[in-house]
């Protein structure tokens, strides 16, 4: 992992990744909005693949710049009569400053803290079965617990939107 | 050299961004915008940490990324469903007029 395009690449997807970002706080239009955000997932993909984490990176392809931008886009288009604007509330310059002040907190403490680092460069050689083995030794309760979460969401997804007009209204 | 506090710095700008945009934004769907980003920080510092720090198993920060992810998914389906309900209702998502339980 020392090679200098791993690091080039590194510090590019950091980049693409963080003005996008903040193309997402600054735009009007909400569509563009959203546009910015899925061009922001594929950069932390990006950053994924540079820490040796490809299975992660390709989960967040498919969940992230795939599903979940799709499901924002759809709701964008089905409240048409909304306010399209992406505005910010009018008392934004102290929210920004709040913000930025938790981002320098984080960033203080990750830079004094002492991490415990491993000595190995290029930790990881395939992540997908030692995942794979970790969802299913350790994490095998967690594992189901998702599956049901999963479809205790997709159900109240459906009722919430189900036509009020079926029977006594959703 | 990628260290880990040059994820953790990426990650902490990222978050903070995606703060700023969740509580800034009118639209309903402007603050899930925000939060997803931050989520996607959070993500990005577990893969550090699993790439970066001495662990019995390295590979449990990429299982809680995989967990993460997989809630973030279900928080979204339900929060653009009540999003798109709302709008059904009250014909707007503009989450300063939604003051229904305020007395």
């Amino acid at each position: 992992m020392d090679e200098p395009a791993v690091i080039v690449a590194f510090w590019v997807l950091a980049v693409l990744t963080l003005g996008s970002a903040l193309m997402v706080a600054v735009v009007r239009d909400l569509i563009h909005a959203v546009l910015f955000l899925i061009l922001s997932f594929v950069g932390v993909a990006g950053l994924y693949i540079t820490l040796s984490a490809d299975f992660v990176a390709v989960v967040q392809v498919l969940i992230y710049a795939g599903a979940v931008s799709v499901l924002m886009l759809f709701a964008i288009l089905l409240t048409p009569r909304s306010a399209r604007d992406n505005a910010p509330v009018p008392y934004s310059a102290p929210l920004s400053a709040l913000a930025g002040l938790i981002g320098a907190v984080i960033i203080f403490v990750a830079v004094q803290t002492d991490w415990a680092k491993a000595g190995d460069d290029g930790r990881f050689q395939t992540t997908a079965s030692e995942i794979g083995r970790a969802l299913l030794n350790p994490y095998v309760l967690p594992f189901e617990v998702a599956s049901v979460l999963l479809v205790i969401a997709m159900v109240g997804a459906i009722v919430l939107v189900r036509p009020a007009s079926e029977e006594e209204g959703a | 050299m990628i260290d880990l506090e040059h994820v953790l710095v990426v990650g902490a700008l990222l978050f903070s961004i995606g703060l700023f945009v969740a509580v800034s934004r009118r639209n309903a769907v402007g603050v899930l915008m925000g939060i997803e980003l931050m989520l996607n920080s959070v993500n990005l510092n577990l893969v550090g940490f699993a790439r970066f720090v001495e662990s019995p198993r390295p590979i449990d920060g990429q299982v809680f990324t995989v967990f993460v992810i997989t809630v973030a998914a279900a928080e979204a389906a339900v929060a653009l469903a009540l999003a798109v309900a709302i709008y059904r209702y009250r014909q707007s998502i503009d989450v300063d007029r939604l003051n229904l339980l305020k007395w």
